[in-house]
């Protein structure tokens, strides 16, 4: 599947805006996102495996709020930053 | 513990700043004078930077707790003095508790002290919500210090984030006295100050003597908001604590602090977040008073900033205004944005909510404006980089 990065993440990820990761649900997925870009996953999921409070993440059309959620090999995964005020 | 009179040779050579703000750090150097000053670059832009400080075992390593708005909590390392930094591999976390048990995240790291002179690369960090937290490799990993983040007694008087300050509970003041690595303070908002003789193992409350808001209960711990806690360099056996009810000394074995806030003038008060101890003197400290009355403004009171220095253990204060604005300067200090160098005579050096620093090479006689138009301050660390 394709994940996409905000910019406040690309520090870990080289820059690239897009990275293509395996996983069936989306707890695997950001195992291995961490796995390959150590430390990105802390900054958006806490110890106690909950999203942090100004990180949403969609898959494709749907937001999700679970990291059980299955994913397809086809789905789109966006990180978004979102609502943190100035 | 002992009492003994500690002989400190003071400093000489040039200081930097090291700068925490709301949207990045900054270095502000000096001249062996103390008398030009020159600002860094930002580091971390935009990254929400509480507490840069250095290492003074090697003068080389630099730890920094950041977060920004959207991203959870990490900290940077730098082991040249600040020209390069590195991630932590594995920043504070409290421990994963299964789901039908509320676990505790870290919100934000918020205070960073080394551990004793005789324990290379050991730092202690205190975090939002309130934990405290060790390494041992030079700030690279963390694990959670002593029993207090999981103990039930603890946790009642951590209370909640609603019972906390405005971004969140803090842990802090986390202090070593400089002749027992195992002599151990730590100082929480809210949740009062605490002690340890055996290096964690067990922490006593020491918070006899100290007011809280009128109607409550002094001898619930929760109620207690110790703002900032200092131990004297030259006598360790004193501590002096900015507190959200007043300005108090603590002389050991004593446990009872004496509120010397009260010898303050009564049209300024005792309230405010900084408190500075002098590094050769034990009867001389400063700190710098706020409005604190009706809904808590934050901020000098009337409009007209100053620092008031005790040179007598707080028997008496004066008052230190020349240099700052006369009226309108609608600002305060945060209780990291205060400290001192250990010249002779000491310098002073505060940072401002409204994004200026100030400075005082006559420990605080005079004060000049050495930068402005930075962000929000939240730290200011007065140190002597090495080469």
């Amino acid at each position: 599947m394709k994940v996409h990065i905000p910019s406040a993440l690309r520090s870990y990820t080289g820059q690239q805006n897009e990275v293509e990761l395996t996983g069936a649900t989306l707890a695997e997925a950001l195992a291995a996102l961490d796995r390959r870009f150590p430390g990105i996953r802390f900054r958006i999921i806490t110890e106690q495996d909950t999203i942090r409070p100004h990180i949403r993440i969609f898959v494709n059309d749907a937001q999700l709020h679970d990291l059980t959620a299955p994913l397809q090999k086809t789905d789109t995964v966006y990180i978004v930053c979102a609502l943190s005020g100035g | 513990m002992k009492s003994s009179p500690v002989i400190l040779k003071p400093a000489t050579g040039p200081v930097a700043l090291l700068v925490g703000t709301r949207k990045g750090a900054f270095i502000v150097r000096s001249d062996r004078a103390r008398r030009t000053w020159k600002l860094s670059a930002p580091m971390f832009l935009g990254n929400i930077v509480h507490h840069v400080v250095l290492d003074p075992r090697d003068r080389r390593t630099m730890l920094m707790a950041a977060s920004t708005g959207h991203l959870g909590p990490t900290l940077f390392r730098s082991t040249d003095a600040g020209k390069t930094w590195k991630e932590s591999s594995a920043p504070p976390a409290f421990p994963k508790l299964p789901e039908s048990e509320k676990g505790r995240a870290v919100g934000h790291i918020f205070w960073l002290t080394p551990c004793h002179a005789n324990e290379p690369n050991a730092w202690y960090a205190g975090t939002s919500p309130q934990g405290l937290f060790r390494s041992d490799d030079g700030g690279n990993t963390w694990r959670s210090f002593s029993y207090i983040n999981d103990d039930p007694q603890y946790r009642e008087w951590m209370g909640t984030v609603q019972d906390g300050t405005p971004d969140g509970p803090k842990l802090h003041s986390i202090i070593v006295d400089p002749r027992d690595p195992k002599h151990l303070y730590f100082a929480m908002s809210g949740g009062g100050v605490h002690e340890s003789v055996d290096g964690g193992k067990t922490f006593t409350t020491l918070v006899n003597g100290l007011d809280v808001v009128e109607g409550f209960d002094p001898t619930t711990v929760t109620f207690h908001d110790p703002h900032c806690v200092r131990l004297c360099p030259s006598n360790p056996d004193r501590l002096y604590q900015q507190n959200h009810c007043g300005i108090y000394r603590l002389d050991r074995p004593s446990s009872t602090w004496v509120r010397i806030g009260k010898n303050m003038p009564k049209k300024i008060g005792d309230i405010g977040f900084p408190i500075v101890v002098h590094p050769h003197h034990a009867d001389t400290a400063w700190v710098f008073p706020m409005d604190g009355t009706s809904v808590w403004p934050r901020v000098s009171p009337e409009g007209k900033p100053a620092a008031y220095v005790t040179r007598n253990a707080g028997k008496s204060w004066v008052r230190q205004d020349k240099g700052f604005p006369r009226s309108n300067a609608w600002w305060t200090v945060k209780r990291q944005a205060m400290s001192s160098d250990a010249h002779n005579p000491v310098g002073l050096y505060l940072g401002t909510t409204s994004g200026e620093i100030w400075a005082s090479r006559t420990e605080g006689a005079t004060w000049t404006c050495i930068a402005r138009h930075l962000p929000e301050i939240y730290s200011v660390e007065a140190v002597a980089l090495g080469r």
